[in-house]
Order: C-alpha cells, then structure tokens, then sequence
C-alpha cells in the first residue's frame, strides 16, 4: 500500500478538476459522490498505509515521484515520506475530511454553490495532504501556500457579502506574515545545510552545538510561519473572523486540520527546536499565553461559532505549550483528539445553527436539548471531551500536556491549568445556554426547529464515538496504560528524545491528575450554578458592562489596536507613496519621455515634404557621408 | 591571353564610368522628367557594368563579367516594372513631371 500513497492526494485532486469543471452539469447526487467517495478512497488508502507501516520494521519510507527542480546545487524531489507522524495526519485529515464531507452534503444541500463549494473542500484536502505527504520544506510549503487559499476561498465562500469578503482577505493576508517568515526559515534552511529534505536537514542538524544561533534563527522563523498558520498570539485574529465561512468549513479548515499545520510543521522539525532551547521556550510562552488570552475572550462571547473559535485559538496554544516542553507526542495527541472533538463541536454548532434557521447568538437559543437530541448528545460529549472530562479523550491528551509543562516550569503548568478552567466554564456556558432552559428565539424560529437529516447526525455519532474512545490510544503509564501512540510516533521524536525525561513518580502523577479535574469540576459547578440555577443571561447589546467584563467581551480591542497601529498608518504611508511618489515621480518620468518624443517628432516630420526629388538629393547626400566614413 | 579590352590602359575605363555614374546620379537629382530620370538610372547601372567588365578583364577573372549578365537581367526586369508604373502614373496624372507626385507629406 505504501507504494500507492501518490494515490492519496491524486484522488481528491480528481475529484476536484471532476467538480471543478463539469460541477454546473452534475446534479448535486453524482457531485456529493465524487467529492465524497474520493476522499473515502484516499482514506482507505492511508488505512492500507497506516496498518502496513505499523506491520513492518522500516518507519520511514520515502517515495520519489519524480525529478522536480534541478538547478545547479539545487535539487529539489517531489517525494512523499512516510513515517508514524505523516501516516497519523494523513488518517486524520482524510477520516475527519470524509465525515465533513458527508455532512456537507446535507449543510449545503439548499446552497445553490453546492458544486463550488465541494470543488473547494476537495481542493483543500489535496493541498493538506500535500502538505502532511512531502518529504522536504518545499512541497510543506506549497501544501501550506494552498491550503491558505482554499481557506480564503471557503471563508469568502458566500462572496456576496462584503464582511465575509473582508474577513476572507484578512486571513490571506495575516497567513502571508506567517508565511514571509516561513520562507526565509526555508532559505535558511537551504543556506545552512545545503539541501531542504527533511532527512538530508535533520541529520545535518543532529550534529550541531546546542543553542547555536543559526538553529535558533530557523527555529524561529518556522515558528513564525506556524504562528500565522496555527493563529498564534500575535498573528490570532484572523481565525474567528473565518467563522464567516460555511460551518463544515470552519470544522474542517478552521478547527481540525488547517490550523494545526503549524503544530505539525514543528513536530516534523523537531530536532531544530530541541537544540534550540530560546526557540522552545518562546513556543512555550507564545503557546500558554495565547491559550489563556483566548480562553478569557471565548468567556464572554455570544456568537456560537465565536466561542469555538477562540476555543480553537486557545486549545491550539495548548499544543504549543506542549511542543515548547518538549511533549512533542503529547502535542501530536491533543491535535488528534482536538481533530474529533472540536470537528464534533463544529458540526454540533451546525445542526444547531440549521435547525435555527441561521440564527447565530446564544442569548436567542436554549432548550434545544428536546428538539434536537441527536445534537444534544453528541454536542454534551464533545463538551465533556474537550473539558478534560475523564475518560473522555480530550482528558488524556490535556493532562498529558500538563504533567510535561509541570515537570518543565510550574508556572507553565498554572496558566496551563487556569486556562483548562476558562475552557471548561465557556464550554459549559455555551452548552447551558443553547441546550437547556427555555426557548428564546422567535415563535418563527420555535416553528422551525427540527433535528438535522441524516446525512448530517450520522457524522455527528462517529465524531462522538471518537471524541469519547480517542484517548484510549495514549493512555499514560500511571493509569495502567502502555500509551500505543507514544511508542508508535517514537521513531520520529528519538533524535529529541534527550530533552524527554519522564521522572515524574506516579504519585505527582494522580496527584495533577486530580487537580485537573477537581478545577474542571469546580468550574462546572459554578457555570451551572451561573446559568441554569440562577439564569443568567448574557448581556444585550444596550447594556452597560463592567470594566472588565468590555475588555473581555471586545476582545481586549485587539482588532482595534492592530487597525489603528498598523493597518492606518501602512494605509497612510502607500497612500503617500500613491499621490507623491507613482503619481508625480514615476508617471512623470514616464509621461515625459512621451512628451519630449511627441515634440520632437513635431518638428521633425516637416522634413517629409512630398517632393520626390528632394528625398533623392537626401539620399545621394547621405550615401556620400556613409562612403566618406567608410573610407576615412 | 592580350584581348582588345587592355588596348586601352585601365585608367580611362575607370574615369570613363566615373563620368558616366555622376552624369546619371545629376541627372537623377535635377531633372524632373521621369522618363529622363529613368534613362539616368540606365547610366549608373551601365557605367557600374563597364568598370565590371574592365576590371574582370585585366584581373583575368570571369567573375565580373558573370555579374554583370545579372544586372543586365535585372535592369531589364526593373525597366519593365518601372516603365509600367510611368505609364499609370502618367494615365493618372496626365503628366510624367515627378514633382505632381507629392501628395505623401506631413
């Protein structure tokens, strides 16, 4: 099977030229099939991949497809590697991709873009797929250059309206930032070690001093590149504006797979960052800062989609913190068990949003818990997952990533832990708002309420069933576990394992373990003390908030602050540049040199007089001056 | 092998088509009469045709002389493409004064 993994990226990338071209003449039936069963195939394959690389002794296998750029030193393959980390994401990315896909078509079923829309999402599987396949920094980043497009194509999806469109430019252009940085990590990259294949690189790499600058500097630069990608304080703004795309999108794109790109990108490189201990460390603080800058935000949200995309933003800067510490595996995991319960989450937040005819705000919902059980229930494990409810999976992978942070720095492990709390009271708020008390939509809206079609819950049951089993892969050892996955990533983590020491006792162990969910539990507690005892309701917007409460709810004007600071003055500037420099310098110039040309030909044109004999006299004049300088 | 063409030095063939080039090239510049200036013309390439002739005699080479079949070819050729123009412009304009033509100017 390993040898047919060209096959896994070919297949959407047909099913895409399929949609893209022929989509208006196709009924929505055959478009749903293509796009589906393309991404059901290139699931199976990686299935095929995935269990015969688990089979044999060989972990990292790399097929050369053929010869891509070659100029002079420079040879670049377009070859995939497959090993644990790469096989892992491509199970992910086409699992979670297919069940979106299914449930796309019955989220879009009404949207006359239907074809359009299932060309892009087969778009963005190929380029993820890519992206997770290539076996150097290039075919990474053309992966990565596509997937930030088919982003801005999803989250502009409905192009009729100018804030999606605007949010759809802002996301292209924060990615860009990221991606500036990125690509200089890469040149770097090729500078230092001559080539860009990730084996070449990170056996050079395994050689090199500690803390040497050079590293430092590559380390940084990626993590420029994955802050951008992976919405990373500062660059994090961009992905709750993408909740302007279709909901399946901001589960598949904005959730699940895109935005942990980055966490990827560094796991891959995971000996550069390992050597460079300043580079690790400002993952860490990047990662834990803006998991608990999000959280306080997602706090005081009211728009469904917005609190799990903070959410997003926040469980994202978990993983950071664990790839900061070094928990490369225990990053990995919670981009897995993220992958279920917040693509759940997503598509629960859709059915909700379906079933109330697009109303958005959680202050207009409540009790949907009668009205849509299936949703209900899959929406309250996905809950219970991401809270870090044991045995849920989301409880294994979080306090994995804690017990790591705990043995690195306590202080990590209480902004860690203070930001599980925040999870959990926004994740409960969200829940207690929508699904239970009354009913406080329009009597329209109460008309229309109904459970989704098929099409849309059964994707909603197998996420679920993830979301709850998922953290039986890894297990920790003081639960009596063998943690599989850890044993299986292991070949991709050994040059980094020197930094990995598992001294903690078991005791320490229970010891987190109880804390993390002793503060769940609290936080639980006063949420439903908060919104179902007391039934508060979130303010309107006519209210007067507290202080704090505005800094929280205008999301500490973040937005506000980059415009004024950032985004006028480079307004400003270019428009100066416009007026001043293109309009009077350079058009100038160039509507000078016209001018003067005009003037001169003005004149010169008399000395074509119409008289025959005076061209011939011009002639013989100037054949004897042409003899004359021959000859002298 | 002394042809009847070195009887005379070389010298007065060159001077001879030297004279007969520049009578063509003023008749060219100053007369106004097409015919005539085409006659003129006939001279230049006539003059060329004796120095050619001369010069591939006293160098022994037949290079010249086959040149000059090739000029004779092509002034015939030119004279009747050039003579049928004449006779357009002449049908056109009821006159062969070439200073008529000068409606192409600024």
């Amino acid at each position: 099977m390993i040898k047919l993994v060209g096959l896994v990226p070919l297949l959407p990338l047909i099913g895409f030229v399929i949609i893209g071209l022929f989509g208006k003449s196709l009924s929505k039936g055959i478009v749903g099939v293509i796009g589906c069963g393309s991404v059901l195939a290139a699931f199976a394959v990686s299935l095929g991949i995935f269990f015969e690389l688990t089979g044999q002794a060989e972990k990292s296998v790399t097929i050369d497809l053929f010869s891509w750029i070659t100029a002079g030193k420079l040879s670049i393959p377009f070859s995939f590697l497959i090993d644990p980390l790469s096989s892992l994401f491509l199970l992910i990315v086409t699992g979670i991709g297919f069940l979106i896909h299914v449930y796309s078509t019955g989220y879009m079923s009404h949207d006359e873009g239907f074809a359009r829309f299932f060309a892009y999402l087969n778009l963005f599987i190929f380029f993820m797929l890519l992206l997770v396949l290539g076996s150097n920094y290039l075919i990474m980043f053309v992966g990565w250059e596509g997937v930030g497009l088919c982003s801005y194509l999803l989250i502009g999806f409905w192009f009729k309206n100018t804030a999606y469109n605007n949010a759809a430019k802002k996301a292209f252009i924060m990615n860009r930032i990221g991606d500036l940085g990125f690509l200089l990590g890469i040149i770097l990259i090729f500078v230092t070690f001559g080539s860009i294949g990730y084996h070449d690189v990170f056996e050079q790499a395994k050689n090199m001093a500690t803390g040497s600058p050079v590293l430092t500097s590559i380390a940084l630069l990626l993590f420029v590149g994955a802050m951008g990608k992976s919405a990373q304080i500062p660059l994090f703004t961009w992905l709750p504006d993408a909740m302007a795309g279709p909901t399946p999108v901001s589960a598949l794109i904005h959730a699940a797979t895109m935005v942990t790109a980055g966490i990827y990108m560094v796991a891959r490189s995971n000996i550069l960052y390992t050597l460079s201990p300043v580079a690790m460390e400002t993952v860490a603080i990047v990662g834990v800062c803006t998991a608990l800058f999000a959280a306080t935000i997602g706090l005081a949200q009211n728009d469904i989609k917005k609190v799990l995309a903070y959410s997003t933003v926040s469980q994202l800067g978990f993983m950071f913190l664990a790839l900061g510490v070094g928990a490369y595996t225990g990053a990995v995991f919670h981009v897995m068990t993220h992958a279920f319960f917040k693509a759940l989450l997503f598509l629960g937040a859709g059915s909700v949003i379906h079933a109330m005819s697009g109303e958005q705000d959680i202050r207009r919902m409540g009790g949907l818990k009668k009205h849509l059980p299936i949703t209900h229930i899959t929406f309250l494990l996905g809950t219970l997952a991401i809270v870090g409810c044991p045995p849920f999976s989301g409880f294994f992978s979080k306090d994995e990533i804690l017990a790591n942070a705990f043995e690195n720095n306590k202080l990590l492990w209480f902004l860690g832990v203070l930001g599980a709390a925040m999870t959990t009271f926004y994740m409960f708020r969200l829940y207690f708002l929508t699904f239970k008390g009354d009913f406080r939509g329009t009597k329209e809206q109460h008309h229309h309420l109904h459970e989704s079609p098929k099409s849309m819950t059964m994707p909603l049951v197998i996420l679920a069933v993830l979301a709850v089993i998922g953290g039986l892969v890894g297990i920790p050892e003081a639960l009596g576990g063998k943690h599989m996955l850890e044993g299986f990533l292991k070949p991709v983590f050994e040059d980094s394992s020197f930094r990995m020491v598992h001294s903690m006792s078991h005791e320490n162990e229970y010891m987190l373990m109880g804390i993390a969910v002793l503060v769940m539990l609290g936080s639980l507690y006063y949420a439903y003390q908060v919104y179902v005892k007391n039934k508060t309701l979130p303010a309107e917007e006519s209210e007067d908030l507290k202080p704090l409460h505005l800094l929280v709810y205008k999301k500490y004007w973040v937005d506000e602050f980059y415009e004024n600071l950032i985004t006028k003055p480079l307004n400003f500037f270019s428009d100066v540049l416009h007026k001043l420099f293109d309009n009077q310098i350079v058009d100038g110039f160039v509507n000078g040199i016209g001018r003067f040309i005009t003037w001169l030909s003005g004149i010169l044109r008399y000395a074509q007089t119409g008289n025959m004999g005076f061209y011939v006299f011009a002639m013989v004049i100037g054949i004897v001056l042409i003899l004359f300088t021959r000859i002298f | 092998m002394n042809s009847a063409i070195q009887v005379i030095p070389l010298e007065w063939y060159i001077l001879l088509s030297t004279v007969l080039f520049t009578i063509g090239v003023l008749g060219v510049l100053f007369r106004r009469n097409a015919i005539i200036i085409f006659m003129s013309i006939e001279l230049m390439l006539n003059a060329v045709n004796l120095l050619l002739v001369a010069f591939s005699s006293f160098l022994s080479d037949s290079k010249g002389q086959v040149f000059v079949f090739f000029i004779m070819a092509v002034a015939a050729a030119e004279v009747a493409v050039g003579l049928a123009i004449l006779m357009m412009v002449y049908r056109n304009t009821k006159s062969s004064d070439i200073n008529v033509l000068n409606k192409l100017k600024w």
